[in-house]
């Protein structure tokens, strides 16, 4: 039995390479070894984990923090943040400073043309799984099409439309 | 018309900036950093930012991390990325460890559980839209290859629920093979 701490350092290490489109892109494979592969938690409290870190300051991959607690305490948010940011930060380091240098190169417009649309699969894959582990209900399901459609055709801020699934939430009719 | 010499910020500066991001931005910290980098302190022009952006969104790893440590590594090298990083993560870290510890005790009392069962339903929603506003400009170019990869990839990962890695070591090759191909 390999401990915990290493466990969330090697997974969220490994994750982090492969997370283009940032950290909601990397939401379904956080969910797959969490939830399917490991069994650290439901598919509620993953749903749940995400929700919070929505509605915390800061960025969407603070969630890491929250499975890291989740797992290990303190010692697990510490880790599994250092080991989500540390490798990707690192060769953000490096590349930044050579990035310029290639503004030009054919290939460099083809590393950025290439990537787009894969992020843009692996985030509605995101959606799809944090869509299936928070509607079990015919409401939540109308409610999540329901925040789609506002946020897509307003530019209204996001805290207003959480509060409004707080709200609803509370009323029980989800 | 002469241009107005870069303003290079401080160490502490920088920090205090990353801070103010971080802790105004949610769903995302990048809008709010290009507010307070090109439109209040002027540290870059918009395009500086949008090369800088657009590097730290094809770079692997949270977006708007990779955005701190570029940023802070290109006006205060090692120790600016450092301070950047830190001031971007200190906030939120300190403030969903205590939401980490009020989840463990009373996750379960039915009153939050509900809370937190709307807003993850509003939260699946408004990632629908991101996915619906970043697709836009992708048809809307005319590639004919894009959407393909894009669909594979959605299909492997939350459809067949392949591991990533797999996904990507298979898609991301093919992927940038065809940009080289055809942008």
């Amino acid at each position: 039995m390999t401990s915990p701490l290493l466990a969330l350092a090697g997974y969220f290490a490994l994750l982090s390479l492969f997370a283009v489109g940032g950290a909601n892109a990397a939401i379904p494979e956080m969910h797959r070894v969490a939830v399917d592969v490991m069994h650290w938690m439901s598919d509620r409290q993953f749903a749940d984990m995400f929700a919070i870190a929505q509605v915390s300051p800061g960025p969407n991959v603070i969630i890491v923090t929250l499975i890291g607690y989740h797992v290990a305490g303190f010692a697990g948010a510490a880790v599994a943040t250092a080991a989500m940011c540390g490798p990707t930060c690192a060769l953000a380091f490096v590349v930044g400073r050579v990035w310029d240098r290639f503004k030009e190169a054919r290939w460099r417009m083809a590393v950025q043309g290439g990537l787009v649309p894969l992020s843009l699969g692996l985030i509605a894959a995101s959606a799809f799984v944090l869509a299936r582990a928070a509607d079990h209900t015919l409401v939540a399901g109308l409610l999540t099409a329901a925040t789609a459609l506002v946020a897509f055709a307003t530019r209204i801020n996001p805290l207003w439309l959480f509060l409004a699934g707080a709200l609803l939430g509370l009323t029980g009719w989800l | 018309m002469p241009v107005p010499p870069p303003v290079r910020p401080s160490l502490s500066e920088l920090f205090r900036a990353f801070v103010a991001v971080s802790l105004s931005g949610f769903g995302g910290a990048l809008p709010w950093a290009r507010r307070m980098i090109v439109d209040k302190k002027k540290w870059m022009t918009a395009e500086e930012f949008n090369e800088v952006f657009a590097l730290s969104q094809f770079l692997p790893g949270p977006n708007v991390v990779n955005f701190s440590v570029v940023f802070g590594q290109r006006f205060g090298g090692a120790p600016g990325a450092a301070v950047a990083f830190a001031g971007l993560m200190g906030p939120p870290l300190v403030i969903v460890s205590v939401l980490a510890v009020l989840y463990a005790l009373y996750g379960d009392v039915a009153v939050l559980t509900r809370i937190l069962a709307g807003i993850a339903a509003a939260a699946a929603g408004l990632l629908i839209a991101v996915v619906a506003k970043m697709a836009a400009p992708l048809v809307r170019k005319g590639t004919h290859w894009a959407p393909g990869i894009a669909l594979l990839a959605f299909i492997g990962v939350a459809l067949m629920q392949w591991p990533l890695p797999l996904v990507f070591v298979v898609l991301a090759p093919l992927s940038i093979a065809l940009a080289w191909m055809r942008p």
